[in-house]
């Protein structure tokens, strides 16, 4: 049985913990990861990326169904579901593969089983439910990430009541589909099987979908899924759910009443919940709030050489959130200088549905809330000569300033490519520009991107092409 | 084409300011460079020169016009070829003050006297470019903050919002000078005195620079837990080094003349370096040290205090010290002095010793952490060794802000200045 001892060892191997290790090895650290299932974590395997694989079938069908708009001539156009499937679990493959070789290149030891703390310092790896190491780490840093939350009486069966692990490899096309929740995981497969020809419904309990959006970009949102055909219902409670043979039946509370709807399929997409169990939390004095480990600002946890980073730790739930907090409390372990806690107000997140939406900082309503008065800029992609020779005229991008001292305060975009327009004013943002930089900044023609300047120059009232 | 004239901001913390004077009337012909009005500022009075040649057409703000807001129209220049209305119509047009981001400059801003201090003209002391981000350096410019005294935090020491956030939240302040003679202020309670006891008087109405000393020191002394620590220093040996050295004192140019206040700049200085926790400021999230030796000066003048600042001044010989202070003391009592020549500094000091005071306590002048009052030099009865002796004493008491600054750190301090001051040629170490 292996028995080793650790500068750092890391519970975890997704895009929080092995991130974290990598950072580990390069500040010299003898570093180990102990993996249960999947180096790469949701991720890699189960979300962002196999989903994105998804919908970029979903783009290329809905392009190749509209290609006469292009003076394009397509006939027999088809989908080979399989081969959809197996093309995002290709690539996930792929990727997780590549960090089992980063992980070796860096010299950081995969352990594979499930760790548990197991008093100070010390780890127990088990596989199969048998012992397979004893580790000890001056520093354990926990993240054993989420997975989907369970609603009680709407339990996901695997088989017609997804999650969104089910929802990535469908073997029959669903004819129907209610999707609960609309968020980015639920927005994201409803966007995917509605392009492919499901009669996909969203159900929403609060009053908007894509709600952690600033409000008008979900407005613009909602009309542009329900023109394209996607039904949503807001202000609506799903209550229970009715298995048949191949079907399920929901009921549906909406402003008091109630409907009915049979679809094939149901998918939950309703939150996560943090993998707290079975870790030996209970050894320790770590406390946690709502399936989430409570952290400080460096990721340290009430136990002393314990951290917790990523989704394990609380929102926001993203890849990138997981990566940056973990460099953080690995470098401040490290003590390395100049270290800054995580400001989650420069955090971009993107959903990538049809069409795209992404953002960064605070909505409007959120700024007016703190107290800033704010100047607020928008730009409509209509407006822009790239997006229509690109078929995509319809989107927005949206700024908010501090009007007293013109820190961009937040950005919201929806429409074509904003996913990879977004970073523009998250840099801006972390380098702490002022509306002024921004106007000086030259943004190339045509592109997408100037759309970004003229949403800067629109709220100083200097708009140009609008 | 009419020119507009413009309220121009003085110093990064005005957002208004008193019309005091026009030098010129309607109708004047006014050449680039002329002092055509005098703009007080809550800390200072300042000569407004115009930019362009013309007419002076309108006289839009009136003189003795108080809470003048930045950047709105006070006058209109009438160029060649203009006729008289076009004053008044560009007068009533006048636009709005200028948005921040407005691009263009206003087309004829009249540029103050001297070149205004903005976050990215750091003081010369520094001399080398600030890292700074863009909203950190708006942000400390609103806030009048000299942004070349904060500490940065940032990549590579870059100074960022919260820095400056920080040193606000600190009272990094443009502050005047807290200062020895407001110290003499009963103690009794503040409460606004709007009845007059009885008996007439005479109405003196408050300066600027008044209501700001009232508000930084009422501030200053709610809010800071400071106490006091006095020492008692000999000076006999600084005496007959002084007058050595002014023995040699070269005729005509160069010629210097060493005060004993010289001497204890450049000893509190020295002491500065190697204690250098006084050095300081106390804020929520951190105590910021400051690496430059600012010291501050109170420096009564006919309006009240102003605190006119030696910067680096462990890196300055006594000649040096004594021209220099001479010079700002003088420019001081003018009301000349630019904003950067007194905003900032890391501690203070205030001399009373000229009008005979034995020793007194004075104010903190945020965000500073100490202030050291000098009493006059005295002969006074000593023991020494046993026996009765007569030396020349002089008291220093030191305030501090217990925040920053324990006792023995004060204490410290004063053991490292009085060792210099008794025994003044280690300060030539
Ligand atoms: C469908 C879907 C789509 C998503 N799309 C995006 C997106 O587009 N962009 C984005 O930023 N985020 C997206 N996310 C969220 C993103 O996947 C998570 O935020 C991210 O994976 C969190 O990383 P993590 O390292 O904290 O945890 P995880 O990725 O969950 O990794 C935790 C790892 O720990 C392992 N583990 C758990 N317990 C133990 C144990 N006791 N011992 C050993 N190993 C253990 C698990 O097997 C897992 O591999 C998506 C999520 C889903 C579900």
């Amino acid at each position: 049985m292996a028995e080793s001892s650790y500068d750092v060892v890391v519970v975890g191997g997704g895009p929080g913990g092995y991130v974290t290790a990598i950072r580990a090895a390069q500040l010299g650290m003898k570093t180990a990861v102990v993996e249960r299932e999947h180096l790469g974590g949701i991720c890699l395997n189960w979300g962002c990326i196999p989903t994105k694989a998804l919908l970029r079938t979903a783009e290329v069908f809905r392009n190749a169904k509209n290609a006469e708009e292009y003076g394009l001539k397509i006939s027999g156009l088809e989908f080979d579901l399989k081969k959809i499937v197996e093309r995002s679990r290709g690539i996930s493959k792929q990727l997780s593969e590549g960090v089992g070789y980063l992980l070796k290149k860096n010299k950081v030891d995969v352990i594979d089983g499930h760790g548990k703390l197991a008093g100070k310092g010390k780890l127990v790896v088990e596989k199969d439910g048998k012992k397979i190491a004893d580790l000890t780490g001056k520093h354990i840093i926990l993240a054993t990430g989420a997975r989907a939350r369970a609603l009680p009486g709407l339990e996901p069966d695997g088989k017609l009541i997804w999650t969104y692990k089910e929802a990535m490899v469908p073997d029959v096309m669903p004819k129907s589909m209610l999707v609960v929740g609309s968020g980015a995981i639920g927005i994201e497969f409803a966007s995917f099987y509605h392009t492919l020809g499901v009669d996909v419904t969203v159900v929403e309990v609060l009053p908007r979908v894509l709600p952690v959006e600033d409000e008008e970009i979900s407005a613009f949102a909602h009309k542009a899924f329900e023109k394209d055909g996607l039904k949503i219902m807001v202000n609506a409670t799903v209550k229970t759910l009715k298995k048949g043979a191949d079907s399920v039946t929901a009921s549906i509370e909406s402003n008091g009443k109630t409907t009915e709807l049979t679809v094939d399929r149901v998918i939950m997409a309703v939150g996560i919940v943090g993998n707290v169990e079975e870790i030996g939390l209970e050894t320790t004095k770590i406390e946690v709030d709502r399936t989430h480990v409570v952290i400080n600002e460096w990721c340290e946890t009430a136990e002393k050489g314990v951290y917790a980073i990523g989704d394990l730790a609380g929102p926001p739930w993203l890849a990138h959130k997981a990566s940056h907090e973990g460099i953080i409390c690995i470098e401040k372990i490290a003590g390395e200088k100049g270290v800054h806690p995580l400001n989650t107000l420069r955090i971009p997140g993107c959903t990538y549905c049809h069409p795209q939406v992404a953002s960064v900082g605070l909505t409007e309503a959120a700024a007016k809330e703190k107290g800033y008065d704010v100047k607020v800029g928008k730009f409509p992609f209509i407006g822009n000569g790239k997006a229509i020779a690109l078929g995509e005229p319809e989107g927005m991008v949206k700024t908010i300033f501090d009007a007293k001292t013109g820190e961009m305060l937040g950005a919201h975009m929806i429409g074509a490519e904003v996913t990879e327009l977004i970073q523009g004013y998250a840099v801006g943002m972390t380098l702490e520009t002022t509306e002024v930089e921004l106007m000086e900044t030259v943004f190339p023609h045509p592109t997408l991107s100037e759309m970004m300047h003229e949403a800067v120059l629109d709220a100083y009232g200097r708009v140009i092409h609008f | 084409m009419t020119v507009e004239i413009l309220m121009p901001a003085l110093s990064p913390t005005m957002t208004e300011g008193t019309l005091a004077k026009w030098h010129k009337g309607e109708g004047d012909e006014v050449v680039a460079g002329d002092v055509i009005a005098e703009i007080e500022t809550d800390k200072a009075t300042m000569e407004l020169e115009a930019v362009d040649e013309g007419v002076l057409g309108k006289i839009v703000v009136a003189e003795g016009s108080e809470g003048v807001a930045v950047n709105s129209l006070i006058a209109v220049l009438l160029e060649e070829g203009d006729d008289a209305t076009a004053a008044d119509a560009a007068a009533s047009a006048a636009p709005a003050p200028q948005p921040v981001a407005a691009p263009e400059e206003p087309v004829a801003a009249p540029a103050p006297a001297a070149p205004q201090p903005t976050a990215q003209a750091a003081p010369v002391d520094k001399g080398s470019r600030i890292f700074a981000s863009p909203l950190a350096k708006r942000l400390a410019t609103e806030a009048g903050i000299d942004i070349a005294a904060i500490p940065g935090s940032g990549p590579h020491g870059r100074i960022v919002k919260s820095d400056v956030e920080a040193a606000k939240a600190g009272g990094v302040q443009a502050a005047p000078a807290a200062e020895a003679q407001t110290q003499a202020v009963p103690t009794a309670p503040s409460l606004p005195a709007t009845v007059p006891t009885g008996g007439s008087y005479t109405e003196i109405p408050n300066s600027s620079i008044r209501k700001i000393i009232a508000e930084r020191l009422t501030a200053s002394s709610r809010d800071i837990p400071s106490y006091m620590v006095t020492i008692d220093c000999e000076i006999d040996n600084l005496l007959a080094m002084r007058s050595d050295l002014n023995g040699r004192s070269p005729e005509g140019d160069g010629a210097y003349k060493i005060s004993v206040n010289d001497f204890i700049v450049r000893a509190v200085a020295l002491a500065m370096r190697k204690v250098p926790g006084v050095n300081s400021s106390w804020t929520e999230a951190a105590i910021l040290q400051y690496d430059a030796i600012d010291i501050s000066m109170a420096v009564a003048t006919a309006d009240g205090l102003i605190t006119p600042i030696v910067r680096n001044a462990d890196q300055k010989g006594l000649a040096e010290i004594s021209i220099e202070t001479k010079d700002l003391a003088l420019r001081a009592r003018d009301n000349k002095l630019m904003p950067e020549e007194f905003q900032g500094g890391g501690f203070t000091i205030s001399n009373l010793g000229m009008y005979g005071v034995k020793e007194f306590t004075s104010i903190i002048n945020p965000p500073q952490s100490c202030i050291l009052s000098v009493g006059a030099g005295e002969q006074r009865p000593v023991v020494k060794e046993g026996a009765l002796g007569i030396a020349t004493v002089m008291s220093c008491t030191l305030a501090s802000d217990h925040r920053t600054v324990d006792g023995a750190l004060a204490a410290q301090f004063l053991q490292a200045f009085k060792a210099m001051v008794e025994d003044p040629l280690t300060m030539l170490l």
